[in-house]
Order: C-alpha cells, then sequence, then structure tokens
C-alpha cells in the first residue's frame, strides 16, 4: 500500500513541475479520492464501529422490543462465548494460523464437565478440570503445528472432528441438566442491562487488549504473523508463542464451555457445534488479516456486537435462523471482499494517475 | 502473493510439490543432473504408490478383521451396500480433490449438495419436467454455485477458507429460503427417478458406476490433460505458475466450477437415493469429504495427490462406519475415529514427506562426489 501511494505521490510531484495547471489539478483529485479510499481501507475498524452504530440506532427504531433493558441484556449474553473465543482466535489469526477446533474443544469440555458431575464430582473441582482439558487440546494442536511443522487448518480440521468425536464417546447423546443453581443462576444474572457474565468478558478483553497491542509479546505476535522468517531472525521465538497460542486458545474455549453450559443449564456433546465459523467470521470482519499480522481487538469486539445485535435484531424481526447464517455468510465474504476490491480500484486510480502524467510529459 | 502459503504454514515442501511427477513442479529446472533427478522421481514416485497402497492394507485388515467376527459383512449385499454408501462421498471427494490440489479448499460443498438435492426433488415432485433434463439442471445448478465460489477465489482473491465458509452459509440460507420447512417425500416423486437410486448394472449399483465412470474421466484428465497438469503445477508453486505462464484465474475457475458441476450431480444422486429430502440435507459432509480427500493422500497444501486416493479414502471411511455398525461399537465414536484418521494420515504424510527430502538430499550428495 505505501508503495503505491509514493507512486502516486512522485507522479502529481512530477506533473506539477512539467505539466498545465488542469491536469495538476485532475491528478491531485484523483490522488486525493485515492488517499481517502485508502484511509477508509486503513480505518476498516471504525467502519464497523459506525456500522454496529447504525445498525443499532435501526433496530432501536425499527424493531419491536429491542431496546430495553432484558433483550440488550439476552443480547450481551447470547455473544459471550462468541467473544471468549474471539479473542484468542484474533491472536492465533494475526500469527498466520488459524484454530478451527474451538467450537469442538468446548464442546468437549462440556462433555467432560457433565460426565463428571454426573460421577458426583464438586463442580469446584470440575471447572479446573475443564481448564486443563481445554489447554490438552490446545497443547495437542500446537505440538502438531509447531512440532511437525503441519499447517494449522489440516490439523485443525482432524482435531474439529476429533474432539467433538470424543465428546460423544465421553458423553454420548446424553444431556446432564441438573446443574447446581447457584453458576446457572449467575451464569444470567445481570446488574441492570449488563449481564454478569459480560463483565467477565469485558475484564477477559481488556486482559487481551493490554497482552496483544502493549506488551513486546503482542509485537512478536504480530511480527510473526507479518514475517514468521523475519521474526524469527529478529529473535522472536516464533514456535514457542505459536504453541501458547494455541494453548490459550483451547483455554479459552473451555471457559467458554462453562459459560455455554451454565447458561443454558445443559451439558451435551453437540454444545457450540457450529460456533468456529461464527468466532471466525467475527474476527475477520473485525478487520484482521487471515493471512496475519494485521488487525486489531477493538475491530473484533465491535464485530462480535455487530453480528450480535444483527441476529438479535432478526430474531425480533422474525426472520428465520437460516436466514441469519445467509446474512453471516455474506457478511463474511463482503469484509475480505470490500477492502481486496478497494485495492483493485486504488491501483486502477494511481494507474490512471500514471497515464495522465505520461499524457501531459508529451 | 505469498499468502496462500502464510496461511497454510508454509508446508509446501520440495517433496510435496515433486511426488505427483508435476512437468512444472518445484525445481525440476535445477536438477543438476538428469540421473539424480530420474532416480529421485522414481523414489518419490514409489512412495506415493505405497502411499496408496498404505490405505488398500488398511482396507484388506479392515475387511479381514470384520469379516472374521461376522462373516455376513463380506456377503454381497452387505458390499454392494458399502459401495452405494461410498459413492456420493467419493464423486464430492474427488471434486475436492480438483480444488484441494490447487492450494484451495471448498467447504462449501455440503451446501451444494443440500441445495441441488432439494431443487431436484421439488422439481420432480411438483412439476412433469423429465428426469434427464432436472439432472442436468442440477448439475448445471452446481455448477453455478461452483463459479460463485472461483469467482471469489481466483478473481477477487478472497482465500478460498473464507470465501467457502461464507458460502457454506448463504447457500445452505437460500436452501432454507426455497424449502421454508417443507419436506419432500419418496412418495412425492415419480417412480422411476427412485429406481435410478436402487438400480443395478451387472451387478454393480448404478450409482457406483457413475462415480467410478466419473473417477476414472476425473483421473485421466488430471493426470494426461495439460489443464490437469496445470492444477498441479498451480498447486506447487503459485507464483512460478504465473511465472510459467499459466492462466491461473481461468484454471482456479474451472477447478471450482467443475467441483460444483460435481457436488450438483451428487445432490441428484442423494435426493434419488434416499428418497427424503428437505433443506438439511448433506449438513457437516464437506468435513468427511475433506477427510476422505486428505486421508486419500491429497496434501491439504495443494500440488500433489490423485483422485484414486482420494476415492479410496472415502471408500475406507465409508467402509469403517459400516464396520462400526457391524461389530457394534458405538455409532458415536465414528467423528472420533475420522479425526484421529486425519490427524494420522498428515502426520504419516509429513513424515514421509521429511524422510524422502532427506533422502534425496543424501543422494544428490553421493552423486555430486
Amino acid at each position: 500500500m505505501p508503495a503505491e501511494k509514493t507512486t502516486a505521490a512522485t507522479s502529481t510531484a512530477m506533473s506539477s513541475e512539467q505539466s498545465a495547471e488542469k491536469s495538476t489539478a485532475t491528478a491531485e483529485r484523483a490522488e486525493s479520492f485515492g488517499r481517502r479510499l485508502t484511509g477508509l481501507a486503513r480505518r476498516w475498524e471504525g467502519l464497523i464501529v459506525v456500522l454496529l452504530v447504525a445498525v443499532t440506532l435501526w433496530a432501536t427504531l425499527a424493531v419491536d422490543g429491542f431496546a430495553n433493558a432484558s433483550n440488550v441484556s439476552f443480547l450481551l449474553l447470547d455473544t459471550t462465548e462468541i467473544a471468549i473465543m474471539a479473542l484468542t482466535m484474533t491472536m492465533v489469526i494475526v500469527a498466520a494460523e488459524i484454530d478451527l477446533s474451538v467450537a469442538s474443544t468446548l464442546g468437549l469440555c462440556c462433555a467432560v464437565l457433565g460426565a463428571l458431575w454426573h460421577a458426583n464430582l464438586p463442580i469446584e473441582a470440575i471447572m479446573p478440570i475443564c481448564l486443563l482439558v481445554g489447554a490438552a487440546c490446545g497443547a495437542v494442536n500446537g505440538l502438531l503445528v509447531t512440532r511437525l511443522g503441519l499447517p494449522s487448518l489440516a490439523v485443525t480440521i482432524g482435531t474439529f472432528a476429533l474432539y467433538r468425536g470424543l465428546a460423544y464417546v465421553i458423553l454420548g447423546d446424553r444431556a446432564v441438566a441438573d446443574l447446581p443453581p447457584a453458576y446457572t443462576g449467575l451464569a444470567t444474572q445481570a446488574l441492570g442491562p449488563i449481564p454478569v457474565a459480560t463483565l467477565l468478558v469485558a475484564v477477559l478483553a481488556a486482559a487481551a487488549a493490554v497482552v496483544l497491542h502493549a506488551t513486546g509479546l503482542g509485537r512478536s505476535i504480530y511480527a510473526l504473523g507479518a514475517n514468521e522468517e523475519a521474526a524469527f531472525f529478529a529473535g522472536v521465538r516464533v514456535k514457542r508463542i505459536k504453541f501458547w497460542l494455541f494453548v490459550a486458545s483451547g483455554v479459552f474455549a473451555a471457559l467458554a464451555s462453562l459459560g455455554y453450559t451454565f447458561r443454558y443449564a445443559s451439558a451435551r456433546a453437540d454444545n457450540g457445534m457450529g460456533l468456529e465459523l461464527a468466532v471466525v467470521a467475527a474476527v475477520l470482519l473485525g478487520g484482521v488479516s487471515i493471512f496475519g499480522g494485521r488487525g486489531g481487538l477493538p475491530g473484533v469486539l465491535a464485530a462480535v456486537l455487530l453480528l450480535g445485535v444483527v441476529r438479535n435484531a432478526l430474531i425480533l424481526a422474525d426472520v428465520a435462523n437460516e436466514v441469519l447464517n445467509f446474512v453471516t455468510g455474506l457478511l463474511l465474504v463482503a469484509s475480505v471482499l470490500a477492502p481486496n476490491l478497494g485495492a483493485v480500484w486504488r491501483r486502477r486510480l494511481s494507474h490512471r494517475t500514471v497515464r495522465l502524467e505520461g499524457d501531459t510529459s508529451r | 502473493m505469498s499468502g496462500p502459503e502464510t496461511l497454510l504454514g508454509g508446508a509446501g515442501e520440495p517433496a510435496a510439490g515433486a511426488s505427483a511427477g508435476t512437468g512444472a513442479g518445484a525445481g525440476a529446472g535445477r536438477a543438476p543432473a538428469p540421473g539424480p533427478a530420474a532416480g529421485g522421481r522414481r523414489l518419490v514416485e514409489r512412495v506415493a504408490r505405497v502411499r496408496e497402497l498404505g490405505i488398500v492394507v488398511a482396507l484388506a485388515a479392515l475387511f479381514g478383521v470384520t469379516g472374521a467376527v461376522n462373516p455376513s459383512f463380506l456377503g454381497l449385499d452387505s458390499l454392494r451396500d458399502i459401495l452405494l454408501n461410498s459413492s456420493i462421498i467419493a464423486m464430492l471427494a474427488v471434486g475436492q480433490t480438483l480444488v484441494v490440489v490447487t492450494r484451495n479448499v471448498d467447504l462449501s460443498v455440503s451446501s451444494v449438495v443440500g441445495l441441488t438435492a432439494f431443487g431436484g426433488a421439488v422439481v420432480l415432485a411438483d412439476t412433469g419436467v423429465p428426469i434427464p433434463v432436472v439432472i442436468v439442471g442440477c448439475v448445471l445448478a452446481g455448477a453455478l454455485c461452483g463459479a460463485v465460489n472461483g469467482l471469489l477465489v481466483g478473481v477477487a482473491k478472497v482465500p478460498a477458507l473464507v470465501a467457502t465458509l461464507g458460502t457454506l452459509y448463504a447457500f445452505r440460507g437460500i436452501d432454507f429460503a426455497v424449502a421454508g420447512g417443507r419436506q419432500v417425500n419418496a412418495a412425492d416423486m415419480p417412480e422411476s427417478f427412485l429406481s435410478l437410486g436402487s438400480a443395478s448394472v451387472l451387478g454393480l449399483p448404478l450409482l457406483a458406476l457413475v462415480a467410478l465412470v466419473v473417477l476414472l474421466a476425473v483421473g485421466w484428465m488430471l493426470g494426461n490433460l495439460p489443464w490437469g497438469r496445470e492444477l498441479y503445477a498451480i498447486g506447487s508453486n503459485p507464483d512460478a505458475a504465473v511465472l510459467a505462464g499459466i492462466q491461473v484465474r481461468r484454471r482456479v475457475l474451472a477447478a471450482f466450477v467443475l467441483n460444483g458441476a460435481l457436488a450438483g450431480l451428487a445432490g441428484v444422486m442423494w435426493a434419488a437415493r434416499f428418497g427424503t429430502v428437505d433443506a438439511t440435507v448433506a449438513t457437516g459432509k464437506e468435513l468427511d469429504v475433506i477427510a476422505a480427500v486428505v486421508v486419500g493422500g491429497v496434501a491439504i497444501f495443494g500440488g500433489s495427490g490423485t483422485v484414486y486416493g482420494a476415492a479410496l479414502g472415502a471408500l475406507l471411511l465409508s467402509s469403517i462406519t459400516s464396520a462400526l455398525a457391524v461389530l457394534r461399537v458405538d455409532a458415536l465414536a465414528q467423528t472420533a475415529i475420522n479425526g484421529a484418521l486425519i490427524i494420522t494420515a498428515i502426520v504419516l504424510d509429513r513424515v514421509l514427506a521429511l524422510r524422502v527430502a532427506a533422502a534425496l538430499r543424501r543422494r544428490r550428495y553421493r552423486d555430486a562426489r
């Protein structure tokens, strides 16, 4: 992107020296338009926030029952698990990897929780075990990716099936529903319109944002995502960081599983089926590049909320669940397509500037 | 342009690129002398053959053990059933291979199958359109879906994973919008159409024969036509393919369109075989297909693997399903076994690739002395 900008800039500089004023003005206009577009693409996160505000406003005005405390609380609760998993997914994708097994890890942790609770273990002992199971799932992914150098896409498609399958093996198609009311109550409790779970998510998000955006580790994640080899030669411990990112992804999926189980007061092996797509969709929509090295948590959190608001508003407007999936799919494609088309357009514009300059120098 | 490599972990080792013996394979032009290169190719080919042989051995072991426990598993009816069960997934795996060798992936196939299965069934149930027209229509509809994917990936440069994840949702959404909760039952469809699903020719199920014809045709195209070799070249090294003058966009688009068309055909087959069709048909099957492809030795990072391997992979996976039922193992274990198989297959491939690379290095060193 900077290279194109310089081309445009030098071409204007040259044309202003050599040519008639009229074409200079045209070129400058083209250039400023190009710059505005660049700015737009760079402020993708800003765009998502604007979109979020616009959709929220539209829903408040046009959708019955959207803007009341219980619905807002429900909306926020509904984004809990996606938000938690999106935090680590952002880091994993920024590091130019992907983890498609998060929802299966969530399912496995739910199954473990259900089975252990069924075996009369105290819930306070079960929860750390769930986190450990999540960490182990992440560690398996991390080891396969870093030690054997396998592509994370293939590995996590495999563990996607494996972990979900293990969940079925452990819990079968039973549902464990007699969970302790203290925890199921806490999971849906709200302080005003803000659920307790959302406050916990906010704390986690703040911690993740500090790690990713304000520490050396965070910079290393961006560096290795942008160019792994360069990062390695700059002294970043590429493999170690990637390994721990996958472990973190597993632990956060386990955290999400606790939220999911208590919120629905039901531990089942098929809990959270398909959530990984929603998580990846939110992260990409939030402006994180699938190629790594770009994007940030503010945009991702805005995207999680945006998808949550759209979903909630459409449900209230009696739109079928499957249409929601259609909208999610379109948003996902659009989120990658729009910057790409923008880049093509910019290239066209800078070509035109060069052509204009060629015309005048003749 | 380095995007796909980063996404897929940059695991495109030379061995992976060369194992299919591609003409434009990485480094083929830089081999020091014809001797070691030819020797290396022989070695690589031997390993590739071992790879497909491995699946055959696994299949034989599976049939041996299950047959020993329950001889009826090896009966004619049981074998016919396994063939029928695997033919749809095998066909999808053949199509998926086309896309995967170009270093892309198509997650939306299951939605395309769902869409065409339901669309075809509704047309057959509600109107008097002749069956061949419906079949052609479904294939074309599938090709259109594939074209959408191909345009997004090949022309708009959206990463295949993202694009087809989006269309996975989108096509399924269209399916639901069309269906609106409706279910087409076997009784609604013409008898002659349903009989296609159970018909036999020369003792073989018709659907399995269709899958076999598709397999042989696509296998021949990939192996012998310049068009097919170029798909491997693109997958081995996209940048080199561009420099070699291959029309990457057009080829990637074609691979997606062909895959979509095969998914459309699989949709009709699904409707004919199962008779009862609603909007949820084939949900989640994309992972079975990818599992079959990966287990069949097609490298997920492109450039290597054959449709025969992919079809064998599909056969192995559905045989396991049938065997589990015969052995009275809980069907719920199937998902876990699939996952474990995928992991085993990619780990095995990786270890083999490293071994081959090391052997090639040793040989080059020895020949250089």
